[in-house]
Formats: structure tokens, C-alpha cells, sequence
């Protein structure tokens, strides 16, 4: 190997190679960001170390109190287990159902498939408030239609509560978040080279084989992100656990809207706030690390 | 009674005939290629064969049974996708094992010959990688340890080489050829490629539109081709007097078809010549042995051996209808 040090002198020398560019250029985005997402977070985590009264309001002390009494108070951990726990059955059942009919939807014929698509993906152009108005309404009390049918269908004896309950608020959001999920694995099933299943049947593999060991193992990638997606999005949703859970069931969003606007506690509710945010963050950071290492060496 | 056969067998898309009544016997152990341009129904019959694809009209008969009434997954065909196909989230041994498994081989037999079969396309050292993880070459060797561990009785070949590169494309058609001169399956390529068809087979399909132009072992197609698509699918030729003559047929003489060289090309072992004469533009093709050869813009006299009389183009031919 022959060196030539002109080369690597001349290319010193060249203005492109100067390193700050592309810093230079990202900035205006940077400031952007800053200006929009840093600083209000800043400023709401600084909030929750100030100190409230009912009478004095908001104080710009430095304290842990409001932290002390979130970490402490059991009434808090139940509403973020809570939280969780409806966030979790929410993307399980998304799951569930979503990559199915996801499938289903990847099988269809042309026609078909645009207009299903539609009618999966429509809902999103809807505002989640008339969709969870939508199942308020279905849901309604005793008599409401979701009771009619399972009653009648003989699935369920006596009417079951929906409103104001935890399995109201988790029907309503994965109907609500199932879209997510469906884009999530059709984009991974997308991928998929249909000749594979043909090797699979080739090899004497019958259909749920095929799909139990051929199909879902490669679109597993696809259902875990959609996953973290639905979970995310569930777990700080606010408008349907407010209309369906309404004050009775509250979620850390609720309970945080309810400190900001009725109880006017901001330096409470921002911790509530800051606390869901850090662990969504180390929740779905941590699953993306997970699933990312998962499948580095097969599908890179 | 030959072992695979096809019989008048018929696929139309709409009222498009992709497979136009081809018909072909194949012996057991034989190495048949399905030989056309892109669009003549190569992959079309294979699926079918396969049974992804279903006939609209024809038969197909394995060692004396009817195929179409068996399911795909039943068919026990090994099959080499063009795109592999290899199961991206298995490994290596995992995907030449899958088949066993879907057999129900003991693991203890099934390692074994997962290990036999790697071993036989030289990828024994590489059974723990994915696919991924391999270069184009050992993939397709993988797909081809896939299709033979389940020691199929036929080979389907979808253009196996066609993503490789040149070099490699030469290597792995001799690679190809002797594994299944060892294994003795019957198989079944289809390529569009005629070098690499001539290559490998024992006997070349040539089809084009969904039709058989074609049967015939590969030396007796190039040198006695039926049609003329055949006569210039298989290579250069020339249409002197009604008759298909190859340009490396052609000598430059003393006397003979007159012309004048137009264009002469070096190519390092042979030269390329294009002659204009009374009969329109003829191709010669010379070998390079080192003597002095005209130049362009001299005039030349073309001189070669009258070709046989089934060669005359336009003439059904006896080979058409042979093996079938
Ligand atoms: N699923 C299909 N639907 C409609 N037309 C098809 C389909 N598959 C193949 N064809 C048509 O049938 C003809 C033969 O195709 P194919 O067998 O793939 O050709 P080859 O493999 O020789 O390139 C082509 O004209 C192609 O467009
Ligand atoms: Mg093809």
C-alpha cells in the first residue's frame, strides 16, 4: 500500500470538511425545539418543587413536599397502577385484535382492501372526544346498547357496568388506539415476501403452522413497536378515561388536569405530570432497547 | 412410463394464455430446463407444478399419480425460489431443518442430515448464522440444502443463479450441476438465460408465449433448432437460403458468398465480424489463433457446410414432438 500525503493534506484543507456544519444548519430546528418542548418542561419540573397553599397559592420555594406525598401517599400509587394496568390491557387487547385483522386486511383483494382500510384508519380523522362520546352513549347506564346486545346474545346475564369502570375506559381506548397498532403491523406484513409462506407450505407446513411459525415471528417486530406506540399513547391519554372514567376513575392525566384546573394545586399536579412522563419515558425506552437487541442480528 | 409428466397443461389469466398446452415427459434423474424470454409462462408452469397455481385445463402426473389432487403442502417437492425465500428469522440449521421437522424426523436423524446437507453445499461452518448474515451465494446454497434435505422427489428451480453476479453465476452452475449428478434428483430449472440452460441440462424446453417451440437436448437445439426463435434465442445466427447457419460455422474461403467487412470486433479469444454480402448482413465469428485476419473494409468470400436438411426452418421437424 502506497501512501500519498498530499491527499490527506489537500483534504484538510477543503471547506466542506469543516465540522460545525451540519450543526450550523440543524440549529433553527434545535431553537425550535427548545423553545417549545425544553423550556415548558423545564419550567413544569421546576413546578413541582414549589409550594402551594390554599390560601397563599403557588410559592417559588424549593421543596420536596409535593414529591413526598405523591411517592408516599397510597392514593396516588393505586391511580398510577391504575394507570398502567388499563395501559397494559389496552395494548394487549390491541394486540389482540389489531394485528389479526391487520393480516386480514393484508389478504384482501384491491377493492376490499382500500375500503377496509378506510373504515380501520377512517376513525382517526374523527376527534377522540365524538369517538368517546360515541361509546358514552353506547355504553349509557343499564339500558345502554352494548348491555341490549350482550344481554340478548345470551353472553352476559345481568347488565354489566361500563361507565364510570375501568373495563369501559379500556373497550373505549382500544377502539380508539387500534389504528396504531393495525398501521404498525400492516407496515411490517408489507414487508413480508409472500414466497416465503409458499416455501413454508412447500416444505408440508400446514396454514396455522405457516402462521404460527413463519408469519408472526416476522411481523413480531411489527406488533411489539405498534405495542409501545398504544401503550404510550393509552397510558397519557386524557379525553376518554375523562369521559368514561370520568371523576370516579381517574388516571394520572385526569388527576393532573383536576389539580391544575378545579383544585388549582399546580406545583401537585405538575408532579403528577413529570412522574408519568419519567416513566413512560424509562417504560417504553427500555422496551424499544429490548426489542431492538431482540432482533439486531436477525433483521437488523 | 416416463416418471413426471405434463399433459396439455393450460393456465389463462382472464382470457390470456400464460401456459398454452405444453406437454413434456420427464425421465427420473433427468436435468430438464424451462429455457424463454421474460413473460413466456416458465415460472407459471413451475407454480403449477408446485401448486400455487392451478391449472385451468391439462394434467399433471407424478410416477403415475394424478399431482393436482394432492395439496401443496403434501406434494413433497423441494422448491428454490429466484428470491430464496428463506425464513429470515431462522437460522441457517433451522431453516434447512424445518422441512424434517414438518416431516416428523426424530431431532437426533434430523440433525444429521441437516448436518449431511450443509455439509454437501459447503455451508457446514455457517449453521448458526441468519440469513442476513450471508452473502448471495450462500444464501442460494442454503435455499438449495432447504429443498434437498427432504430428498424431494423433483427439484424446482425459479431462476436460482439470476441474482448472482457473473462469476459467481459460472461457479455455482457447475457447483448446481455436480450436486445433482450426486444426489440423482430430477429437476427442473426454469432461467432465461440459454448459456447457462445449455449449461446444466440434459434437455432444454424452449418456449415462448406459453408455447413449446422446442424439445431437445442442448447441442441438437443449437445446432438443429426447429424454429427460428429457437434458432436465435440459443444464440448469434445467421438465415442463409432459407436455413439457420451459427456465425463460428462461417470461414472466410477463397471462393464462396461474396462481401465486403463492414465492422470487425476483438473479443480476446475470437473476432467478431459483421459482413455485408448479396444475402444482407452476415455475423462470422472467428477463433483468435494468432494469424493475420481481414480488416475492415476488404473484401472477403463466406464459405460453410450446407446444414442439414431438418435444420430448414419452417419445416416441422421431428425433435418438436420428441419426449413428449
Ligand atoms: N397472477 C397472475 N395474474 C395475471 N397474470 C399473470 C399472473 N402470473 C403471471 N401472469 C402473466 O402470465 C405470463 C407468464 O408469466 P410467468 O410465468 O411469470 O413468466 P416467466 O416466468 O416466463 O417470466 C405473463 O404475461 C404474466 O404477466
Ligand atoms: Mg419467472
Amino acid at each position: 500500500m502506497t501512501h500519498d500525503p498530499s491527499v490527506g493534506v489537500r483534504r484538510r484543507h477543503l471547506p466542506t470538511s469543516w465540522g460545525g456544519a451540519p450543526y450550523l444548519l440543524g440549529l433553527p430546528a434545535l431553537l425550535l425545539f427548545a423553545v417549545v418542548v425544553i423550556v415548558p418542561l423545564a419550567m413544569t419540573v421546576l413546578l413541582s418543587f414549589h409550594d402551594w397553599g390554599q390560601y397563599k397559592g403557588i410559592e417559588p420555594v424549593f421543596i420536596l413536599k409535593n414529591w413526598r406525598e405523591v411517592l408516599s401517599d397510597p392514593y396516588y400509587g393505586e391511580m398510577f397502577w391504575r394507570t398502567f394496568r388499563i395501559a397494559l390491557a389496552v395494548t394487549v387487547l390491541g394486540a389482540v385484535f389489531g394485528a389479526p385483522e391487520a393480516y386480514i386486511l393484508n389478504r384482501m383483494k384491491s377493492p376490499w382492501r382500500g375500503l377496509f382500510l378506510l373504515v380501520i384508519l377512517g376513525p382517526l380523522l374523527i376527534s377522540v372526544v365524538a369517538r368517546t362520546l360515541g361509546w358514552a352513549l353506547l355504553f349509557g347506564g343499564n339500558s345502554g346498547l352494548v348491555n341490549k346486545a350482550l344481554v340478548s346474545l345470551g353472553l352476559i346475564s345481568a347488565p354489566l357496568p361500563f361507565m364510570f369502570t375501568e373495563t369501559g375506559v379500556v373497550v373505549a381506548l382500544t377502539h380508539v388506539l387500534m389504528p396504531y397498532m393495525v398501521l404498525a403491523v400492516w407496515a411490517a406484513l408489507q414487508r413480508l415476501d409472500p414466497q416465503v409462506e409458499n416455501a413454508a407450505v412447500a416444505l408440508g407446513a400446514g396454514p396455522f403452522t405457516v402462521l404460527r411459525r413463519i408469519v408472526l415471528p416476522q411481523v413480531m417486530p411489527g406488533i411489539l413497536s405498534g405495542a409501545i406506540i398504544v401503550f404510550a399513547l393509552a397510558a397519557s391519554a386524557f379525553a376518554t378515561p375523562a369521559i368514561i372514567g370520568g371523576r370516579r376513575l381517574k388516571v394520572a392525566s385526569t388527576l393532573a388536569y383536576d389539580e391544575f384546573l378545579n383544585t388549582l394545586n399546580w406545583p401537585l399536579g405538575a408532579t403528577v405530570a413529570v412522574l408519568l412522563l419519567v416513566a413512560l419515558v424509562l417504560i417504553v425506552a427500555g422496551a424499544s432497547r429490548l426489542v431492538e437487541r431482540r432482533y439486531a442480528q436477525v433483521f437488523g | 412410463m416416463s416418471f413426471l409428466a405434463l399433459e396439455s397443461l393450460t393456465k389463462r389469466f382472464g382470457s390470456h394464455p400464460a401456459v398454452d398446452g405444453l406437454s413434456l415427459a420427464v425421465e427420473q434423474g433427468e436435468f430438464v430446463s424451462l429455457l424463454g424470454p421474460s413473460g413466456c409462462g416458465k415460472t407459471t408452469t413451475l407454480q403449477m407444478i408446485a401448486g400455487f397455481v392451478e391449472p385451468t385445463s391439462g394434467a399433471i402426473r407424478l410416477a403415475g399419480r394424478d399431482l393436482l389432487a394432492v395439496k401443496p403442502a403434501r406434494r413433497g417437492l423441494g422448491i428454490v425460489f429466484q428470491s430464496y425465500a428463506l425464513f429470515p428469522h431462522m437460522t441457517v440449521g433451522e431453516n434447512v431443518s424445518f422441512g424434517l421437522e414438518m416431516q416428523g424426523v426424530a431431532s437426533g436423524e434430523r440433525a444429521r442430515r441437516v448436518a449431511e446437507t450443509l455439509e454437501l453445499v459447503g455451508l457446514r461452518a455457517l449453521a448458526g448464522r441468519f440469513p442476513r448474515q450471508l452473502s448471495g451465494g450462500q444464501q442460494q446454497r442454503v435455499a438449495l440444502a432447504r429443498a434437498l434435505v427432504i430428498q424431494p422427489q423433483i427439484l424446482l428451480l425459479d431462476e436460482p443463479l439470476s441474482n448472482l453476479d457473473a462469476k459467481l453465476r459460472e461457479e455455482m452452475q457447475i457447483e448446481l450441476r455436480q450436486i445433482q449428478r450426486r444426489v440423482g434428483t430430477t429437476t427442473i430449472l426454469v432461467t432465461h438465460d440459454q448459456a447457462e440452460a445449455m449449461a446444466l441440462s440434459d434437455r432444454l424446453v424452449v418456449m415462448n408465449h406459453g408455447r413449446v417451440e422446442q424439445i431437445a437436448p442442448p447441442h441438437e437445439a443449437y445446432e438443429r433448432p426447429a424454429t427460428a426463435f429457437v434458432a436465435s434465442f440459443l444464440g448469434k445466427t445467421n438465415l442463409l437460403d432459407g436455413a439457420s447457419v451459427r456465425p463460428e460455422k462461417i470461414q472466410f474461403a477463397g471462393r464462396g458468398l461474396a462481401g465486403r467487412v463492414r465492422a470487425r470486433v476483438f473479443q480476446g479469444n475470437h473476432w467478431l465480424y459483421q459482413v455485408e454480402t448479396g444475402s444482407g448482413l452476415v455475423t462470422v465469428i472467428r477463433q483468435n489463433t494468432g494469424e493475420p485476419m481481414p480488416a475492415e473494409g476488404e473484401a472477403v468470400c463466406l464459405a460453410w457446410n450446407s446444414s442439414p436438411p431438418q435444420a430448414k426452418l419452417g419445416e416441422v421437424s421431428a425433435q418438436q414432438t420428441e419426449g413428449s
